[in-house]
């Protein structure tokens, strides 16, 4: 599987990463590279394998619906690059 | 007696009940050793002033006889577990000023069992790499050097700088974390013991998430003994994280009887690969003539699916990865860049925030997840893991635990491996696949390599079976009689 550069740049949208078009060029070579050597995966057979979702068979455990933790709003927003009173603020998104 | 330093943790908790020395002079001594290393680069964050605060509470207890399992001894945290109000930057740009206001349970657990926190390790960035030269904060340096060459090596990683910093003797014992070998890896590079517990053994809650399936802490020290102590103090179920397992943990240290007759090792023939040292092969053959020495029955077994477990570790780890960095988005922690609009602002941020191979995995990881290829790349990715883990299943129904190699080299020069990430992923071949199996597995040094650089050997034990393969550790350990010392160590 080779990737082109406009699928790169499709990706990069995706993951809201900028990339330069020099950048596009070599991520485009890279990755084409690294999907190469994945692609050996091709060569197993896994009809009627199930996907491995844990690793250890532990069932998830249950816990009631209630709510048990909170109430520090001003430890929530201490690390914001540029908070507001108790809340975070982002460029403006409606006219 | 020697440098206080140099002493193993359990020598030193007999040092300090004994009252031979305090744990403040213990202390002393290891922020003075901290501070003329610093060309090792180990360290993101040191701190001195939280290590003499420990170090007094520690005196207080150990005069009134309340000591804990790890009371006064200096540890390295990898700077990526949140610590309360210290900086913690998994060696990334953009977690830039990130002061949490929580402790993450394992470092919690730490604390609440004496130890003492000289600083935070420095780590490849997020822990993404093998070499600890993807930090923001730039490389670590292996405090060993091949006979005869002086040129800086990498420490290994993602670990890298905890590995450095117990090598060094600059701290008793450190955490790492280990995703696809990160703990094993910059182990055996340094010429110490290091072991990745059961997945769910110690818990996530509050380690700065890269692989969430594969993801697992525990401690890097210079004996398995010492492994031992501190991987009991690191343990135990959480409620906070949900994959934490409610199990109770056993006494790890009474593990280590050193008896090993009768155990049943197991020899992967297909982790004979092209392109592994011949030295290391000949430590392998090595290491399962001690082990049968010491009354161990060897014999081969096979892993199929070996073969496989690096592609499908770099489907599943990008692609979880790209899911859990998702969060850092300029809004909430960490490096903000404006931008015109929100999404320029997101992409602007994420752009100057994450480093190469940060980036490179992120969109890997989105890829395979993307419409129209998560089932031929993740979800064929998770049914390889299957066999990958069946494997290994049907072989612990032969034998105990596994011995194999920890890496395919010993330590490599800074700058090395550059040019191809694939080659730098190698470095993991041994170490993935019982990440991917979520299979306990401890790297022990066991020798040296021709030019004088530390390797180490692999033990993979069952799940939830830590003590086989810490007293099958203790016995390789005590057969290999490792010793040597890195550069300026005493």
């Amino acid at each position: 599987m080779s990737l082109d550069k406009a699928t790169v740049a499709h990706i990069a949208t995706l993951a809201r990463i900028k990339l330069e078009d020099a950048e596009l060029d070599r991520m485009a070579g890279e990755l084409s590279h690294i999907l190469a050597w994945i692609e050996q995966l091709n060569e197993v057979d896994v009809q009627n394998v199930p996907p491995l979702a844990s690793v250890v068979d532990t069932k998830l455990p249950w816990r009631a619906d209630k709510v048990t933790d909170g109430g520090y709003a001003q430890d929530i927003v201490a690390n914001a690059p540029d908070p507001a009173h108790e809340f975070f603020t982002v460029p403006k998104v409606v006219e | 007696m020697a440098e206080l330093p140099s002493l193993t943790i359990a020598e030193a908790r007999d040092g300090l009940k004994k009252r031979d020395f305090s744990a403040k002079e213990l202390t002393e001594a290891h922020i003075r050793a901290v501070e003329s290393a610093r060309a090792l680069n180990a360290f993101i964050t040191e701190t001195p002033e939280i290590a003499l605060k420990q170090a007094e509470d520690s005196d207080a207890r150990l005069k009134s006889g309340a000591a804990r399992a790890m009371e006064g001894i200096p540890i390295a945290m990898k700077d990526l577990f949140c610590t309360k109000d210290v900086l913690t930057t998994a060696a990334s740009h953009i977690l830039d000023g990130f002061k949490p206001r929580y402790e993450s349970t394992v470092s919690a657990n730490l604390w609440k069992s004496g130890a003492v926190m000289l600083g935070k390790s420095n780590l490849d960035e997020f822990a993404m790499g093998s070499s600890n030269i993807t930090s923001y904060y730039k490389p670590v340096e292996n405090p060993w050097r091949k006979r005869g060459d002086n040129r800086p090596l990498v420490p290994g990683g993602s670990s890298g700088g905890s590995a450095a910093a117990v090598a060094a003797r600059i701290a008793m014992g450190a955490t790492g974390t280990d995703t696809g070998g990160s703990i094993r890896q910059p182990a055996a590079f340094c010429g110490i013991v290091g072991i990745k517990p059961t997945y769910g053994r110690c818990s996530r809650w509050g380690i700065v998430a890269f692989a969430s399936s594969l993801d697992q802490a525990g401690p890097m020290t210079r004996t398995v003994k010492d492994a031992a102590i501190m991987l009991a103090a690191m343990a135990g179920h959480d409620p906070k994280d949900s994959t934490s397992a409610p199990q109770p943990v056993p006494d790890f240290e009474g593990a280590l009887t050193g008896d090993i007759r009768g155990l049943k090792v197991g020899v992967p023939k297909e982790y004979r690969m092209d392109g592994m040292s011949p030295e290391i092969g000949k430590l392998w053959d090595q290491g399962l003539a001690w082990l049968k020495e010491a009354g161990a029955e060897t014999r081969e077994i096979s892993l199929p699916h070996t073969k496989y477990a690096l592609p499908v570790y770099y489907i599943i780890a990008p692609a979880e990865a790209s899911s859990n960095l998702a969060r850092y988005d300029g809004v909430r922690y960490g490096l903000r860049v404006p931008g015109e609009t929100l999404t320029d602002m997101y992409e602007n941020t994420r752009a100057a925030g994450f480093g190469a191979e940060v980036r490179r995995r992120i969109l890997i990881g989105t890829y395979v997840l993307s419409a129209g290829y998560y089932d031929a790349y993740y979800r064929k990715a998770q049914r390889v893991r299957t066999l990958i883990s069946r494997d290994f299943k049907s072989a612990f129904e032969d034998v105990d635990v596994i011995l194999a190699p920890t890496a395919p080299t010993p330590a490599f020069a800074i700058g090395e491996k550059m040019d191809d990430p694939i080659a730098m992923y190698l470095n993991d071949v041994f170490t993935v696949p019982a990440s991917l199996a979520g299979l306990p597995a401890v790297s022990v040094p066991a020798g040296l390599s021709s030019d004088g650089l530390p390797l180490g050997l692999q033990l993979i034990g069952r799940a939830f079976d830590e003590e086989t393969v810490l007293r099958a550790a203790g016995v390789l350990e005590t057969a290999a009689d490792f010793t040597q010392m890195p550069v300026g160590a005493s």
